[in-house]
C-alpha cells in the first residue's frame, strides 16, 4: 500500500509539474478578473490535483497516470454508513430535476440539486433532457446485484474512480449532494416502481 | 420616445409568460410571431442616442471614441474586436474599450461606469447594453476578424484557450464541459462545440442578443459572466482580462463568418 502510494505520487508529480505552471498563470488571471459574490468566494478558483490534471484539451491530455488516479479515487469512495444504498425514488426525482445549488444566485439555505436531467435522459416521458451524458432510461434493468449497487453509488460519488476526467461532477466526494440525496437518486435509477424503469404506455 | 417605452413595456409583460415555460416550443412560436422583427431594434436606436449624448464631467459625446478603426468609426468596428490598442497597451473587447472612452473622453468615474454594466432581470437595459447593440449592428454582415497580428493578441488567444479548459469549483466545470463536444444539449438547449469554427461562428456572430426570457439585450461579456455563474465560480468583472481572453478565443475560432447581431435568443 505504501509503495503504491509513493509510486502514484511520483507519477503524478512528473505529469503535473508542466500543467501546474500554466494553470498558475490561468489562476492568476482568473483571480484578478473576478470578485466574490454572495456565498461564492474566491477560493473556488483554486484547483485540486484532479481538476488541474483534467484541464487540458482532450486531444492534448496525457492519460498515462489515469490508472493510478482511478485506483486511488476508488479507494476513497465512502459507501453508505448503514449499508443501505437505496432510498425514496420520489425524493430522487426532485434531486434529479433540481438544477440549483452553489451558484452565487442560489439561496444557500435550500438543498442542492443533482441536475441529472441537464445531461441524462431518465424518465422516458420527460422530453427536456440533455445529451452530454448517456441515457439512463430503464437503468434498473441493468441489474440489482450488490456489485451493481456499489458501481452506481461509486459513479455518483466520484465518477473519476471509473472514468478519469469525465465531465460529471463528484456529487459525493465534493459534498454537492448528501448521502441521503444520493440514496434517493439511486432509488430513482434502480427502483422498479421509479418512472425511469416504467415503459411509456402505448 | 414614448411609443418606444410603451412597446418595450409591452414586451416586458409578454416575456415572463414565455420564461415560465421550460419547453423551447414557446420561444420558437414567439420567434415565428416576431418574423424578422427583433425587439433589439429599439435598443439599437437607444444605443445611438447614448453615443451622441454629451455625458460626464467633460460633457462630451463618445463620437471621438476610437474602437480600433479610428476616432468615431463605428461601421465594421465590432467585427474586428477584440484587438490590441497602443494607447492603453492592452488587448480590449468592446466593453473595456467603451469604459476606457467613458473615463478618458467623458471624464467619468470608472467605479460609476462599472457599478451596474448589465441590467438585472426585469430592469430596463443599461447604457453599455444599448451601445453594444448599436455598435454590433453597425458590423452586421461584416466578417469576424479579431486582431491576431500583434504578439499580445496571440497571447490573449492562448490565454483564452487555457481558460476554456480550466476546471474548477465544486462541480469541476470548465467552459469545455458543456461547449467542448459536437451536437450536445443541456435539457433542450443546444450548446455548440465552441472549439470548432462552425459552432463558434454561429454563437459569436449572434451576440449581443435580445433575450426573450429577460426582455433585454445581453452582451457577449454578460454571456461570459453568466456561464461562470453556472460554473459555480465567482462573478466575472466586465472588461477583465479573462473576459477579453475568452471573447478573443471565440472570435478567432469564429473568424471569417459574418456578424449577424443583435441576435434573438430564448
Amino acid at each position: 500500500m505504501t509503495i503504491m502510494k509513493i509510486k502514484w505520487a511520483g507519477l503524478l508529480a512528473v505529469t503535473l509539474v508542466p500543467i501546474m505552471a500554466v494553470a498558475d498563470q490561468t489562476y492568476d488571471v482568473l483571480s484578478q478578473s473576478m470578485r466574490a459574490k454572495n456565498s461564492v468566494s474566491m477560493d473556488r478558483l483554486t484547483q485540486d490535483s484532479l481538476q488541474a490534471y483534467c484541464s487540458k484539451p482532450r486531444d492534448e491530455a496525457n492519460y498515462s497516470t489515469a490508472a493510478a488516479i482511478r485506483e486511488s479515487r476508488l479507494a476513497a469512495i465512502a459507501m453508505p454508513a448503514d449499508g443501505v444504498f437505496v432510498g425514496d425514488w420520489r425524493q430522487g426525482h426532485d434531486v434529479a430535476n433540481n438544477g440549483r445549488g452553489l451558484q452565487y444566485s442560489d439561496d444557500p439555505s435550500q438543498p442542492n440539486g443533482g441536475n441529472c436531467y441537464a445531461c441524462h435522459q431518465l424518465d422516458p416521458r420527460e422530453v427536456a433532457y440533455g445529451t452530454i451524458g448517456p441515457s439512463l432510461t430503464n437503468y434498473g434493468a441493468r441489474g440489482q446485484s450488490d456489485v451493481m449497487l456499489r458501481y452506481t453509488w461509486t459513479k455518483i460519488w466520484d465518477t473519476h474512480a471509473y472514468n478519469v476526467c469525465s465531465h460529471m461532477p463528484r456529487f459525493g466526494a465534493q459534498g454537492i449532494l448528501t448521502e441521503q440525496q444520493i440514496k434517493d437518486v439511486m432509488a430513482y435509477l434502480m427502483d422498479p416502481d421509479s418512472p425511469v424503469n416504467r415503459p411509456v404506455e402505448e | 420616445m414614448t411609443t418606444r417605452k410603451v412597446l418595450i413595456a409591452a414586451l416586458a409583460v409578454v416575456v415572463p409568460i414565455a420564461s415560465a415555460v421550460a419547453d423551447g416550443g414557446v420561444f420558437d412560436e414567439y420567434r415565428e410571431m416576431m418574423g424578422d422583427d427583433n425587439p433589439a431594434i429599439f435598443v439599437i436606436e437607444e444605443g445611438e442616442e447614448f453615443w451622441l449624448q454629451e455625458l460626464g464631467p467633460k460633457q462630451v459625446s463618445l463620437e471621438t471614441c476610437d474602437l480600433g478603426l479610428g476616432p468615431g468609426v463605428v461601421a465594421g468596428a465590432y467585427a474586428q474586436l477584440p484587438r490590441y490598442f497602443a494607447d492603453t497597451d492592452q488587448v480590449m473587447d468592446l466593453e473595456s474599450r467603451l469604459v476606457h472612452c467613458m473615463v478618458e473622453l467623458q471624464g467619468r468615474d470608472p467605479e460609476d461606469v462599472h457599478a451596474k454594466p448589465y441590467s438585472l432581470r426585469g430592469d430596463m437595459g443599461t447604457e453599455i447594453e444599448a451601445l453594444a447593440a448599436w455598435i454590433a449592428d453597425q458590423s452586421s454582415g461584416v466578417p469576424i476578424a479579431p486582431g491576431q497580428d500583434q504578439p499580445q493578441e496571440r497571447a490573449m488567444y492562448d490565454l483564452g484557450e487555457q481558460l476554456f479548459y480550466y476546471r474548477a469549483g465544486p462541480h469541476d466545470f470548465s467552459c469545455a464541459t458543456c461547449h467542448g463536444q459536437d451536437g450536445a444539449r443541456i435539457r433542450l438547449q443546444a450548446l455548440g462545440n465552441l472549439a470548432k469554427h462552425e459552432d463558434a461562428a454561429s454563437a459569436y456572430a449572434s451576440w449581443p442578443a435580445y433575450r426573450i426570457s429577460e426582455g433585454v439585450v445581453r452582451t457577449m461579456g454578460w454571456r461570459m459572466r453568466d456561464c461562470f455563474r453556472q460554473q459555480r465560480l465567482p462573478e466575472l468583472i466586465m472588461g477583465s482580462e479573462a473576459s477579453v481572453a475568452l471573447q478573443m478565443y471565440l472570435a478567432v475560432n469564429a473568424a471569417g463568418a459574418p456578424m449577424s447581431a443583435p441576435g434573438l435568443k430564448r
